[in-house]
């Protein structure tokens, strides 16, 4: 739990909203808010899978499932 | 010379004939034959004349993906009412900027009546102003399903081949107040002319996720279809989004045939889809997946091969299209059954003399993809800034003329008259024709085009200059090519007073928000600058090319 944070923060910075020096709190809303688009959650969960090990389906996609870091991270947890 | 409800009538005589499947994410797959289509389209023709609603009047919908969507849509045709569909509000969109963005489609378009669901209803009504146009807002489920199908007693079977049978529009606050307006006989036209060239026949599956708002999913991916007599296999753009496998599933299960796809998806589907989710798909069947409404990239259809080719994708399904709303939609189709023209040319004299010619010796040079030659019916020509014809291998605004061309942008005369030059249409797109192939290289117009969807950077620069500590004029938005995602990123810059850099990161994220909040559009960079940095024009206007060219500039030095 301690290292999913900062990895997803540093992915979604850098990659996502190419500010790699963003910060990203962790109760911060990033879909419903509109920082992360469709196309890009489909990145993250490219990403979660190949980093975690753990799959996000596509029906999941969207801010009921996950919509702030703290939420991602505790499903990542839940499904390791 | 016919007319759509002449066409569904005719189509009628083989009612049992799956003319739609409706693909969702959470359900059974729902085929609907052409019986069922016309019974559901008349529930909708007979609510509207009940709500008092004349032919010729417009209808907008605002519908998502479903059965409602297309049984209005068709009710509206039968009717004799125009009908015109309007994007659904999205999480991603905040509803007060929806609110003032069906204000400003209420204020020039002038609908007779809404078409929604009872829960939206109360969102729609919120636009709506005293003394407006809109008569009725139509809920679908106080449309009462008929079990008969009376044609005779149907109003749209008075519209004549040259009424206006339906309004198209971009999206945006600009887009929406530009309704492309075009005729029976012109969609008949455009259908005769593209279905020859596609050979389109009763064999054929189009798969189709694109949404029906935008040109290429409301007639490539529904109206020719459907009107040709053709099955279409159609799921929300939504859940494509979320799971692009399922377009290859889809292919696979229904044997489609054709498919359109703006040139991001090729590169998103060759990136994002797992192998696991393609277990058992067989893509042998697709004879054209075609490129169209961004600028089409080689890179782009060469990765797509290579990630599919091992499903049965055959390189020669890769096709490419150059369509526009105004000429009702295909302008040029490249050769089915053959892949189309690549060019190298010689990068040098493409960007200084403006010609496209090969690479001299050791030259740097680029590829370039042909979107094909212009349909039958459509000519195509090269124009230089004094309007003057050139030579073919020379780049210059496309002209087009054809039977197919828009009636005119709905109660905007004034736009109308501009577009047009002797006859011919100006699109505002540069390009060149070689051997009779026309490529497509750029737009004239400051236009982004992101995912295939039109954005007016005006429409963005108004949004920052919302942001407390953004003064107005103080912003410039345009599109950014980007090689991996093959379409344009948008990018904002926008200058404030302060220098402290966590105050400009403050106001960074707020122009994050509220832009993408307030046009659904994803910002890749948002840039907030010293003041003075933004380039003028001695007159004051924001130069949208030069201070792309800076941005970049300090992109490459690593200053961003």
């Amino acid at each position: 739990m301690t290292e999913t944070v900062p990895s997803l923060t540093t992915f979604i910075a850098a990659k996502i909203l190419k500010q790699p020096n963003r910060a990203i709190t962790a109760d911060e809303s990033l879909i419903s808010s509109g920082l992360i688009d469709s196309f890009s959650l489909m990145d993250l969960a490219l990403y979660v899978e190949d980093t975690f090990g753990v799959r996000i389906e596509d029906t999941e996609l969207n801010a009921d499932t996950f919509d702030n870091l703290t939420q991602l991270a505790s499903l990542i947890e839940s499904r390791k | 010379m016919t007319t759509f409800p002449e066409r569904l009538k005719a189509l009628h005589s083989t009612p049992e004939r799956i003319a739609v499947t409706l693909q969702f994410s959470n359900a059974d797959d729902l085929p609907i034959t052409m019986d069922q289509l016309i019974r559901g389209a008349s529930s909708y023709a007979i609510a509207l004349t009940k709500a008092g609603i004349q032919p010729g009047e417009v209808v907008v919908l605002i519908l998502q993906h479903g059965e409602a969507l297309l049984y209005a849509f068709w009710g509206a045709i039968l009717h004799g009412a125009i009908p015109s569909i309007m994007p659904f509000l999205t999480e991603k969109l905040s509803p007060e900027r929806y609110r003032a963005d069906l204000s400003a489609l209420i204020s020039v378009t002038q609908p007779a009546a809404i078409i929604t669901y009872p829960e939206f209803e109360a969102e729609v009504r919120s636009a709506l102003k005293e003394g407006d146009s809109v008569r009725d807002v139509v809920v679908t489920d106080k449309v009462e399903a008929r079990s008969e199908i009376d044609f005779d007693s149907l109003s749209g079977f008075q519209r004549k081949p040259d009424d206006i049978v339906l309004l198209q529009h971009s999206s945006g606050t600009t887009g929406l107040q530009k309704g492309v307006a075009l005729s029976h006989q012109a969609v008949f036209n455009q259908l005769n002319a593209y279905g020859k060239t596609l050979s389109l026949n009763e064999s054929d599956v189009i798969v189709s996720w694109l949404p029906l708002y935008h040109d290429m999913g409301l007639i490539a991916g529904f109206l020719m279809p459907i009107l040709s007599g053709v099955h279409l296999v159609l799921m929300s753009p939504f859940d494509w989004v979320r799971a692009p496998y399922k377009l290859m599933q889809s292919v696979s299960k229904y044997r489609g045939t054709l498919s359109w796809l703006p040139n991001f998806a090729y590169n998103f589907c060759a990136q994002k889809i797992r192998d696991r989710h393609l277990e058992g798909v067989d893509l042998s069947s697709w004879r054209g997946i075609i490129n169209c409404s961004e600028p089409v990239r080689w890179e782009s259809h060469h990765a797509f091969y290579e990630k599919f080719k091992s499903f049965g994708l055959k390189p020669e399904s890769l096709q490419a299209s150059y369509a526009m709303a105004e000429n009702v939609f295909g302008v040029t189709q490249s050769q089915l059954g053959s892949t189309p023209t690549v060019l190298e040319l010689d990068r040098e004299a493409f960007m200084v003399e403006r010609v496209a010619k090969s690479p001299t010796n050791g030259h740097p040079s680029m590829k370039m993809m042909s979107s094909g030659r212009p349909l039958a019916n459509v000519e195509v020509k090269v124009l230089d800034e004094s309007g003057n014809e050139v030579a073919e291998r020379v780049i210059g605004e496309l002209a087009l003329r054809s039977d197919c061309m828009l009636t005119g942008y709905y109660h905007r005369d004034d736009l109308t008259q501009k577009v047009f030059r002797d006859g011919w249409y100006l699109t505002g797109d540069y390009g060149f024709v070689a051997n009779g192939e026309v490529f497509v290289s750029g737009r004239k117009k400051d236009m982004i085009i992101v995912g295939g969807k039109n954005v007016y950077p005006q429409d963005l620069e108004s949004l920052t200059y919302e942001v407390s500590g953004v003064h107005a004029g103080r912003s410039v938005a345009f599109g950014m090519f980007d090689e991996e995602q093959g379409t344009e990123d948008v990018v904002i810059i926008a200058e404030v007073d302060s220098t402290d850099p966590a105050e400009q990161q403050k106001v960074a994220d707020a122009i994050r928000l509220h832009v993408t909040k307030n046009s659904a559009i994803a910002l890749r960079y948002v840039k907030v600058v010293d003041p003075k940095w933004i380039l003028k024009t001695s007159s004051g206007k924001t130069a949208r090319a030069a201070n792309k060219e800076k941005f970049l500039t300090e992109l490459q030095n690593g200053q961003n």
